[in-house]
């Protein structure tokens, strides 16, 4: 791959802690490799911010290869920036021209609070998984595995969902701050499986009530989560959410 | 002599007269009992999860913003178990057998026999929690092929084993926190262990939001803290994945085992520039279908696809005849190294070898054109169908080098190269997971004890699950049952006090230093002085000039290192400060583990110490031993070895050819 150097100027948010208020700094990177991944070039920044004695910026990050969800930023505007099904860490300078201005921001939504410079707290994703994110099973307790058959496109279709790294892209996209992508995901990959069956009712009432009451926002159905989820997570998860919720709710006994 | 506790009796018998033997904690005195549990991972979460569900009282720490971002997520390729649902006549003897040679003889039998045992249970466990593995039209589990074996038996979910694998162990741990059995802290460090009579007995935590000091209590400690493959700086870990608990806990006592020998995985993408900070792996998976090669003709600088056929060297074909492209990763990556090193190396670094799926493409486009009964079908179509097959297989790696590298590898073959991914040393425990400090547990990667000098391909994912579900639930019973008596363990004992003055003494002290270079330029250089001299293949003369850099290396670390911000805030900074600080140590000791072992074996490779034909030649006779280094003050460790016995397998020149 033909790999060449260009010029950046930056518009990173600065915020020392979630007491304080924040503001953009502008900085500028030159001889940027295009072979470099996004976070590497916030690395060289780093480390010229660190020669100047300046404080570097700190970023959530660590697998770099796109699977941990902890990379979380808008880049120009947009969650994990350009390019499609792409996380920050995953994306590399080829994506962006000589001279560019990039605007790099944390994650913005009432849930998720920012904790200093592009770092935010998404702890809430957490508490919505306690709320019935799970299948009740003790250790020990499971049946061999071949026992129970399941059909290859429900097992495919349920692994689909559960491909979502929680990294809160989706929230960060809707203008409405809603979890519903994430929530949804979680829900399609346990009620399409029969292990997740028995409790997929309660499941679908308790985690929507946790993600109320953490203050995300409600879907109006833009699509913005869809079109910017890095996993490719599909907005018909939503549907499905909104299935099996208004049957939990038609038809639990509590 | 380090007594491992192996209990006697049949290898085939010792887990389970153990278990019918083992005491027992009655469920009011589980309430009473505290567990430390640090690190979130397979091994911790499936500790966690499973302690809970006992009834003990977890508290477990994590350094990432949610248990779920453990490294483990980032396994791909799968994970082995003896179901022997394809009938290719595999058994728990058979994965206990290849676990044992693929380690090169240098792993204990009774810990990896029962490894082999719980294998099937852990694929059970996972179905049951909603793990969504890889299934076959009829809707049962569907099975590939792994390095270093001749059955299929790893199962797995697309190229996202691990993050499967770990969400359904989060799932169970996030319960068992909403049910209040367990006390989760993210965003916290393990600093230092805290031991009072001789008992592990608690730990000192940062919290890294704050920078505050927290002290925390527990019948026992559990470090369930993965791997220090980030010592060499390019590996395949995660940026944040270090060796500080497990380090501190070393410094107080804990003996550390075969710290030298770590996993060089033959399937990475090549370095791209000075700017690179981690390496990616392409998951071993991709050798089932893929072939490796380089151009016989040294310095070839054609393009990949316009050299015809015989004019490739299909190297591992060539050499090992009855693994092919499947050889363990060692063997893989030492013969990478052999043909690079040859001058025969591909792409622009010239350190780089082919990973082609061509014939495959074309093996599974023409099995799809049979089924649909195409026949005379064009080259065209029967390349576009095995496309189809090879994305449904390995879609998204193939994605992911892609957005890596700037190429389509169904057009391009991939370039790939060895890179640090595993390792296998750690503390030593005994058959129980007990560490020599008594309460001290280490599971997972961290530990140093089933894969010996290599591990196969799919096996840390088991290990991992089989330590926190299968196998601490008893060993830890047995541990506590005699420490019911032992009320609240009060936070204000000296011991704690003392150890968190230490601990924010130290912080200070790297906050005071003011000097003039990066945390990051201490690591890179700590990185290459361990790849150069204590990489894929080790001299002693290599081995002693790298001990004598990196004690250099320390000292001036300790003198120039420059770390900005303030202690009570966050800072990644200082906590990236502490963490190269005891990689540096880490370094001294691995390189004095590998000069000690003047002996090839697994990941292991003495150049002094080689067969004829280049391969790796171990000395029985002399090495057939774990070396656990104990700590005993700065620059100086001392030797205590365990020997190992093979009583079932007999240990012999391992040959793949």
């Amino acid at each position: 791959m033909e790999h060449k150097s260009i010029n950046l100027k930056l518009k990173i948010w600065r915020q020392s802690n979630s007491q304080t208020s924040g503001s953009f700094k502008t900085y500028t990177v030159n001889d940027v490799s295009t072979e470099m991944s996004f976070l590497e070039m916030i690395d060289v920044l780093n480390e010229k911010l660190i020669s100047e004695g300046s404080e570097p910026i700190a970023f959530d990050h660590d697998c770099r290869e796109g699977i941990c969800g902890a990379c979380s930023m808008y880049i120009n505007g947009r969650p994990h920036g350009p390019m499609n099904e792409t996380t920050t860490c995953q994306l590399h300078m080829r994506a962006f021209n000589d001279g560019e201005t990039i605007v790099i921001e944390p994650w913005r939504a009432n849930a998720f609070t920012v904790l200093k410079d592009l770092v935010v707290d998404r702890s809430s994703f957490d508490r919505i998984i306690q709320a019935g994110g799970f299948i009740s099973v003790n250790t020990g307790n499971a049946v061999d595995a071949n026992s129970l058959p399941i059909e290859k496109s429900k097992a495919d279709a349920s692994f689909a969902a559960a491909a979502c790294i929680g990294c809160g892209a989706c929230v960060a996209a809707c203008k409405n701050s809603s979890a519903m992508l994430f929530v949804s995901a979680k829900v399609t990959h346990l009620a399409l499986l029969p292990q997740g069956s028995p409790e997929r009712k309660i499941r679908a009432l308790n985690m929507v009530a946790q993600m109320d009451k953490e203050g995300f926002g409600s879907c109006t159905n833009t699509g913005a989560c869809e079109a910017i989820c890095p996993k490719g997570i599909s907005i018909e998860n939503i549907a499905r959410l909104n299935k099996e919720y208004l049957m939990a709710g038609l038809t639990s006994e509590k | 002599m380090v007594d491992a506790k192996i209990p006697t009796g049949k290898l085939s018998e010792k887990w389970t007269d153990y278990k019918g033997h083992c005491k027992l904690v009655n469920p009011a005195n589980k309430r009473k009992l505290e567990i430390i549990v640090v690190g979130t991972g397979l091994a911790g979460a499936s500790a966690a999860a499973s302690l809970g569900e006992l009834g003990y009282q977890v508290k477990a720490f994590c350094f990432q913003d949610s248990p779920r971002r453990a490294h483990s997520i980032a396994a791909q390729g799968g994970i082995n178990a003896a179901k022997n649902y394809q009938n290719d006549g595999d058994s728990i003897y058979r994965l206990f057998y290849d676990t044992i040679k693929g380690g090169d003889y240098r792993a204990r039998e009774a810990n990896v026999h029962r490894l082999a045992e719980v294998s099937a249970n852990i694929i059970d466990q996972c179905v049951a929690q909603g793990v969504p593995f890889a299934r076959e039209y009829g809707g049962l589990l569907s099975n590939r092929s792994f390095g270093g074996t001749q059955v299929q038996r790893t199962f797995y979910a697309a190229g996202q084993t691990g993050q499967q694998l770990l969400i359904g162990a989060y799932q169970a741990l996030e319960r068992q926190i909403s049910l209040g059995n367990v006390k989760m802290f993210t965003r916290h460090e393990m600093h230092d262990l805290v031991i009072i009579d001789e008992k592990a007995k608690g730990i000192i935590a940062r919290d890294l939001i704050t920078g505050k000091l927290e002290k925390h209590s527990g019948h026992a400690v559990l470090l369930c803290t993965g791997g220090y493959g980030n010592v060499f700086y390019l590996s395949t870990n995660a940026m944040g994945s270090n060796v500080t608990a497990a380090w501190k806990a070393h410094k107080k006592g804990a003996y550390f085992g075969n710290p030298c020998f770590t996993q060089i995985h033959p399937t990475c993408i090549p370095v791209s520039g000075d700017h690179q900070s981690k390496l990616t792996l392409m998951s071993e998976s991709l050798r089932n279908d893929g072939r490796i090669w380089v151009p016989k003709q040294k310095a070839d600088e054609r393009k990949s696809v316009d050299i015809p056929e015989n004019e490739r060297d299909y190297y591992l074909e060539r050499r090992y005849p009855a693994f092919g492209n499947l050889v363990p990763r060692d063997v893989a990556s030492r013969a990478a190294k052999e043909r690079c090193d040859a001058g025969f190396g591909v792409g622009t670094s010239k350190q780089a070898v082919y990973l082609d799926f061509a014939a495959a493409i074309k093996r599974y486009g023409k099995i799809e054109a049979g089924k649909l009964a195409l026949e005379n079908s064009t080259d065209e179509t029967i390349i576009k169908l095995g496309k189809e097959v090879v994305k449904e297989k390995y879609g998204n790696l193939f994605d992911m080098y892609e957005k890596i590298t700037g190429e389509n590898p169904y057009e391009l073959p991939m370039r790939i190269y060895p890179a640090v991914h595993y390792t296998m040393g750690g503390l030593w425990v005994d058959y129980e997971l007990m560490t020599n400090v008594k309460g001290l547990y280490c599971l997972g990667e961290a530990n140093f004890s089933d894969h010996g000098a290599n591990r196969l391909g799919a096996s840390a994912l088991m290990q991992g699950l089989a330590d926190g579900y299968f196998v601490i639930p008893y060993t830890v019973g047995n541990y506590l049952a005699d420490e019911i008596g032992t009320t609240n363990i009060s936070v204000n004992h000296p011991a704690f006090e003392e150890a968190e003055k230490k601990v924010a003494e130290r912080i200070q002290k790297l906050m005071e230093i003011k000097g003039t270079q990066s945390v990051e330029s201490f690591h890179k250089r700590l990185g290459k002085i361990m790849w150069d001299k204590c990489g894929m293949a080790r001299n002693a003369t290599g081995l002693k000039e790298a001990i004598i850099e990196i004690q250099q290396l320390k000292k001036e670390f300790w003198q120039q290192v420059r770390i900005l911000g303030s202690i009570n805030e966050m800072n990644p900074e200082l906590d990236k400060a502490g963490r190269v600080a005891d990689f540096i140590e880490l370094g001294e000791l691995m390189c004095i583990d590998a000069l000690n072992r003047a002996e090839s074996c697994g990941g292991h490779f003495r150049e002094e110490s080689q067969t004829d034909d280049g391969e790796a030649l171990r000395h029985d006779d002399k090495f057939m031993y774990v070396a656990n280094w104990e700590y005993k003050g700065n620059h100086h460790w001392e030797m205590q070895k365990e020997d190992l016995n093979y009583e079932v397998v007999k240990p012999s020149q391992r040959s793949y050819k």
